[in-house]
C-alpha cells in the first residue's frame, strides 16, 4: 500500500513550480541563501540562462566517439556503426542513442575535442581538471572549482556529489581537500553511516570529551590540525546527520513513471539522484558510467553502454525541462579521451587523444549545435579543433565565472582557473 | 554398526575439544622478544645515521629551521608499529616494552617488530601493491594472496632486496607453484592467446624498482626526462620472448612487434636498456638480463626507488614525490643517496635499512613544535609529518585498540577471522586510497561517518564480552586506572593530568553505567585527530 504521506508529498510538490520536493524549511533555506524570495528561484530559460550548478555524466575508460555522437557510417572506419537521424536536421548520432535524438534540440556537440594524454589516469585529471598533470601544482577540478565559486545554496549535505565514484574522482586540488567529492554508491541504498543510535545527552557528552582531548593534540600544531580538516569534517558530519535534505540522495520517493524513465541500472538512478541534488542547492554532481576501455570488442560493449546511457541521459535532460531547470543546469556528457579510428585486430579500438567528443547540454549552452568535424578516414586532424582547456573555458562562462581570475596555490605559485578560450559558438545566440 | 557409532563420538569429541580451545585459548603472558643489539653497532651503521642526520641538520641550518624535540619512547612505538605493522601497540605489548631497560626500549622495539609476523605481512601487502597493483587480476591465471604470502616468506627469510626483485622478474615456472610468476602473469591477456603484455610489464618494472614513470613515454616524449618512445619499446622488448603455456611462464625464442599506430605498420623492436648499457649482462634470457641491469649495484635508480619506498612506509611520506618517480625538478634530499648507498653496499638487507632509517634523530623527532608554525620544519623533515593513516591502519587500529591482548598472527582463529572480515568491510566503506598512495590529503566527511556510526567502531567500542572495554572495566576498578588503560589503549599514551580529571569526572555520573562510559571515552578517543592521523 501507497502511504498517504508520500502521495500527499508529491502533490504538493508539483504545485511548488520550481523548488519541487523541498520540504518547507528546505526550501526557505536554499531561497535564503541564494539571497531570493521562495517561491521565485531564479528565472530559467531553456537556452542562454546562466547556469548554476554542472551534472558530469563521467564516461569512465574513454567512450569511442564513432559509436556515440561522431559517427561515420558507410566508411572504412566505422566497422559497421550506423547513423540516426535526431530532432536537429543535419545532426546524427551514432544508432543506439535514439532517446538522446529526440533531445538534441538541447543538445551540443564539440566533435573536435583534442588532448595530449592517452593514459587514463592523466587523461582523467587533463580532462576533469583542463590542465595536464604537473608535478608541481595540483589542480582542481571543474565541480570544485563550480563550488569554490558560486554562492553556498543552503545546502546541508555536500555541495560536491560523485555517485558510482570512479577510480579518480573529481578532487579539489590546490583549493583543498574540502572541496573534493563526496562519494557515493548506487542511490538504490541508503546513504552510508548517516544513523546515530545514541540519545541526545550522550551524543553531547561524547563531543565534549573530544573537544578536550583535542586541545591537548593541537598544542604545538595548530596549523597542521587545522590543516586535516578533522574538526570541520565532524562538523560535516553531524550536520549531514541530520539534515532534512538527505532525503535529496533517496530516489524512492520519486514517481515510479520518473524512475522508470532513466532506467532500471545505477547509473540511471545515479542521474535521478544527481537532479534531486541539484534542486537542493548541490553545485556539481559526477555520475559514472565505466566500461568504456573497448580494446576488444568494441562495437559489443558499446552498444550494451548506450542502452544505460541513452534513457538516463535523456530522461534527465526531460526531467530537468519539465521542472523547469534545464537552464539553470549544465549537463556534460564525456570520458577522459575517445578512441582510434582504426580497428585493431580484435575488434577493439585504442586510446585516441585527438579528436574526439563532448556533449554538454542546458544552462547557458546554445543546443543543437556541432563544433567542429573529424575526418571519416581517420587519417586528417580534425577541423576545428577545440582544446581541453578551451573546453574549460566555456564551461566556466555558461557558469559566469571568471575563467581567467588567478588564483594562489598554498605555495604561493599563481594559476588561472582555465588557460584556454571560450568557444562562442557554444555560447552566443 | 557399533564401529560407526563409536567412530561418530569420537569425532564429536575431538571436534568438541578443538573448539574449545580455540575459544578459550591458554593465558600466559608472552615472554618479550629477543632483541639484536649488535646489530646496531655493526659495520658502519651508526657512520651512516649520523651521516643522514648531519645532511638534514646542514639544510635546517641553512634554511634557519628550528628542528624539533626528539619524540618519546610510546610516540616511537606507535609510530613504528603503524609503519610496519599497520596497526598500534597492544596493551600487552607496551608493558613488555616498558620492562625493558630505559634506553635500550626503541631499539628493542624494532626488533620486536621486524621477528613479527605481522611486519613481513604488512611489508608485503604495501609492496604487493607497487608490484602487481591492487585490483583481481586475470581469473585463473593470476593469485594474488599467493604473491603476496611469498613476498612475506622472503622479508621473514632475509632474502636480500635485489635477490627478491630478481626473481619477480625473472622466474619461470606456474603461478600456483612458483608464486614469483605472479608479477608476469597479472598482465596476461585474455583477448591475446592469454599472453602476457610486455608494454605493462616494462612500466611496472621502471616505476616499481626504478622510480621512473618510463610508461608515460608510451604515447609521448617524456616531458621532464630524457626517456624517449623508442627507450620505453626497448625495455618492453625484454619481455618479447616471454610466454605462458602449460608450464606456466618460460621464456622462448620469438621478435618483440610493435604496430605503429600512425602508420599501421609493424616493425621489430630489439631489447634495449636508456642508460648505463654495460650493466646489462649478455648471458641468460632476456629476462634474466633485465633482472641484473634493473638490481645492479651500480645502477643508482635501484637502491633509491626502494629507499623511497621504506622511507614512506616508516614515515606516511616519501623523500621525493610521488613515490614512483625520483624524477623531479624540485631538490632531492641528500640523505636518499646515503641511504641507498649503505642499501646496496650492505646485501640490500631490508631490516638494516629499516634499523637505520627508525635510529636516525630526523626520524625520532617529535610531531609537533612550539617553536616553528610556518610549516616549513615539517617540509624539511626537521618535525616528523603529520600524514592521514590509510584506511587499513586505521581498521588495525580500531581492532587493537578494542582488544587488550596483541591481535597478532599467532592469535587464534576466531579472533583473526573477525579481524580480517571486519577491515576489509570497513576499508571499502572508508575508502582505500589505491595502489601505493602517500598523499597528504585531509580526512573526509563520508570517512569521519564511518568513524562515528559504522559498524566496525559502534560493535569495538560496544559492550560485547571480547572487547577491551568491557575487559577494561573489571580490570581496572579506580577510576584514575581504567582511564589511563583506556588512553594507552586506544592512543598509545597516557592522560595528561587535565585529561584525568576531566574524564575521572564524568565516570562518577550516575546517569550512566560505568561500562557505558568507558564505551563513551573508547569512541571519543577514537574520533580524535590523534588517533586517525600518524604523528
Amino acid at each position: 500500500m501507497e502511504p498517504l504521506g508520500r502521495r500527499h508529498f508529491f502533490r504538493t510538490s508539483a504545485s511548488l513550480a520550481g523548488a519541487s520536493w523541498l520540504t518547507p524549511v528546505g526550501q526557505w533555506l536554499a531561497c535564503a541563501a541564494e539571497g531570493i524570495a521562495p517561491g521565485a528561484l531564479p528565472p530559467k530559460t531553456s537556452f542562454g540562462g546562466t547556469a548554476s550548478s554542472v551534472i558530469v555524466l563521467w564516461m569512465q575508460g574513454g567512450p569511442s566517439q564513432l559509436e556515440t555522437f561522431d559517427p561515420h557510417e558507410g566508411s572504412r572506419i566505422a566497422g559497421g556503426t550506423t547513423k540516426i537521424q535526431t530532432a536537429v536536421k543535419g545532426l546524427y548520432l551514432a544508432s543506439g542513442l535514439e532517446q538522446l535524438a529526440e533531445e538534441m534540440g538541447s543538445v551540443s556537440l564539440i566533435r573536435s575535442m583534442m588532448s595530449k594524454e592517452g593514459d587514463h589516469e592523466r587523461g582523467t585529471y587533463n580532462i576533469k581538471t583542463g590542465f595536464r598533470p604537473d608535478p608541481t601544482v595540483f589542480h582542481p577540478s571543474l565541480g570544485a572549482v563550480v563550488c569554490h565559486e558560486l554562492p553556498n545554496g543552503g545546502t546541508e549535505i555536500p555541495r560536491h556529489v560523485s555517485i558510482l565514484s570512479s577510480q579518480w574522482p573529481a578532487r579539489g586540488g590546490y583549493l583543498g581537500d574540502k572541496w573534493d567529492a563526496f562519494l557515493m554508491d548506487d542511490p538504490a541504498g541508503p546513504v552510508p553511516d548517516t544513523k546515530s543510535y545514541l540519545t541526545k545527552e550522550r551524543e553531547k557528552k561524547r563531543m565534549e570529551g573530544l573537544q578536550f582531548v583535542e586541545q591537548s593534540f593541537a598544542k604545538g600544531r595548530a596549523k597542521r590540525v587545522e590543516e586535516t580538516l578533522h574538526r570541520e569534517t565532524i562538523r560535516g558530519a553531524l550536520k549531514l546527520m541530520t539534515s532534512e535534505q538527505l532525503k535529496a540522495f533517496d530516489v524512492s520517493l520519486e514517481p515510479q513513471s520518473i524512475r522508470d524513465s532513466y532506467g532500471d541500472s545505477a547509473f540511471g538512478r545515479g542521474c535521478l539522484a544527481a537532479r534531486r541534488l541539484v534542486e537542493a542547492g548541490v553545485r556539481c554532481v559526477e555520475v559514472n558510467l565505466g566500461g568504456w576501455d573497448t580494446h576488444a570488442n568494441n562495437h559489443q560493449f558499446c552498444a550494451a553502454n548506450n542502452k544505460i546511457l541513452d534513457p538516463a541521459f535523456s530522461a534527465l535532460l526531460r526531467d530537468l525541462r519539465q521542472r523547469n531547470m534545464l537552464g539553470s543546469t549544465l549537463v556534460i556528457c564525456m570520458g577522459e579521451f575517445g578512441r582510434t579510428p582504426s580497428i585493431n585486430p580484435t575488434g577493439g579500438r585504442d586510446h585516441w587523444p585527438g579528436g574526439f567528443s563532448i556533449a554538454l547540454a542546458g544552462g547557458g549552452i546554445q543546443g543543437g549545435r556541432v563544433i567542429g568535424e573529424t575526418d571519416p578516414e581517420g587519417k586528417e586532424e580534425p577541423k576545428k579543433q577545440v582544446k581541453v582547456a578551451d573546453f574549460h573555458s566555456t564551461v566556466f562562462e555558461a557558469l559566469g565565472i571568471d575563467h581567467k581570475k588567478v588564483n594562489q596555490t598554498p605555495i604561493g605559485r599563481t594559476v588561472k582557473f582555465s588557460e584556454g578560450d571560450p568557444v562562442r559558438a557554444l555560447l552566443d545566440a | 554398526m557399533f564401529l560407526r557409532n563409536l567412530l561418530f563420538l569420537s569425532m564429536v569429541t575431538i571436534g568438541t575439544l578443538t573448539l574449545g580451545f580455540n575459544l578459550i585459548p591458554p593465558r600466559h603472558g608472552l615472554p618479550p622478544t629477543p632483541s639484536n643489539p649488535e646489530s646496531y653497532q655493526v659495520d658502519q651503521f651508526q657512520g651512516t645515521v649520523k651521516q643522514v642526520d648531519a645532511s638534514f641538520q646542514k639544510s635546517w641550518s641553512a634554511d634557519n629551521i628550528q628542528a624539533a624535540l626528539p619524540a618519546d619512547e610510546l610516540a616511537l612505538a606507535r609510530r613504528l608499529s603503524l609503519g610496519l605493522m599497520g596497526t598500534i601497540p597492544s596493551l600487552e605489548e607496551i608493558r613488555q616494552l616498558e620492562s625493558q631497560p630505559a634506553g635500550e626500549r626503541v631499539n628493542w622495539w624494532i626488533d620486536h617488530i621486524l621477528q613479527d609476523r605481522r611486519y613481513s605481512d604488512y611489508l608485503a601487502e604495501r609492496m604487493a601493491r607497487a608490484f602487481v597493483g591492487t585490483e583481481d587480476g586475470p581469473f585463473i591465471f593470476f593469485r594474488r594472496r599467493k604473491f603476496v604470502a611469498w613476498l612475506s616468506e622472503q622479508i621473514t627469510k632475509g632474502v636480500p632486496y635485489d635477490q627478491m626483485v630478481r626473481e619477480v622478474i625473472a622466474t619461470e615456472g606456474l603461478w600456483t607453484e612458483k608464486p614469483a610468476t605472479n608479477f608476469i602473469t597479472v598482465t596476461v591477456q585474455n583477448d591475446k592467446q592469454n599472453q602476457p603484455d610486455p608494454v605493462r610489464l616494462a612500466g611496472r618494472v621502471t616505476r616499481a624498482f626504478l622510480g621512473v614513470r618510463l610508461d608515460c613515454a608510451q604515447c609521448h616524449d617524456h616531458p621532464f626526462a630524457p626517456w624517449k618512445q623508442s627507450d620505453f619499446e626497448g625495455f618492453s622488448a625484454f619481455f618479447g620472448q616471454t610466454h605462458i603455456g602449460f608450464q606456466g611462464v618460460y621464456d622462448g625464442p620469438g621478435e618483440y612487434v610493435v604496430e605503429d599506430r600512425k602508420k599501421e605498420v609493424k616493425r621489430t623492436v630489439a631489447p634495449m636498456v636508456a642508460f648505463s648499457r654495460d650493466l646489462l649482462p649478455k648471458d641468460g634470457t632476456l629476462r634474466e638480463q633485465m633482472a641484473s641491469w634493473v638490481t645492479h649495484k651500480d645502477n643508482p635508480y635501484f637502491a633509491r626507488a626502494a629507499v623511497n619506498r621504506v622511507w614512506a612506509l616508516l614515515c606516511g611520506q616519501p623523500l621525493v614525490t610521488p613515490v614512483d618517480n625520483l624524477e623531479t625538478e624540485a631538490p632531492i634530499a641528500p640523505a636518499l643517496k646515503i641511504l641507498a648507498d649503505d642499501f646496496s653496499s650492505h646485501n640490500f638487507d631490508l631490516s638494516r635499512l629499516v634499523r637505520i632509517i627508525a635510529s636516525t634523530e630526523t626520524y625520532q623527532k617529535q610531531s609537533l613544535s612550539l617553536l616553528d608554525s610556518s610549516g616549513l620544519a615539517e617540509k624539511a623533515w626537521a618535525q616528523f609529518p603529520l600524514t592521514r593513516l590509510r584506511p587499513e591502519q586505521v581498521a588495525g587500529s580500531i581492532l587493537q585498540a578494542s582488544s587488550v591482548a596483541t591481535v597478532n598472527a599467532d592469535s587464534h582463529l576466531v579472533t583473526r577471522l573477525i579481524r580480517l572480515g571486519a577491515q576489509n568491510d570497513f576499508i571499502k566503506r572508508y575508502g582505500d586510497s589505491g595502489e601505493d598512495e602517500f598523499d597528504s590529503r585531509g580526512g573526509t566527511i563520508p570517512q569521519r561517518l564511518v568513524m562515528m556510526n559504522g559498524k566496525l567502531v559502534t560493535e569495538r567500542t560496544g559492550g560485547g564480552a571480547f572487547t577491551a572495554t568491557t575487559r577494561i572495566q573489571w580490570l581496572a576498578s579506580e577510576d584514575p586506572k581504567a582511564v589511563e588503560l583506556v588512553f594507552l589503549a586506544v592512543l598509545t599514551r597516557r592522560p595528561t593530568p587535565e585529561e584525568s580529571a576531566f574524564f575521572e569526572e564524568k565516570l562518577q555520573n550516575p546517569e550512566l553505567s560505568r561500562g557505558q562510559e568507558i564505551q563513551d571515552l573508547f569512541w571519543t578517543l577514537v574520533n580524535t585527530t590523534e588517533f586517525s592521523w600518524n604523528h
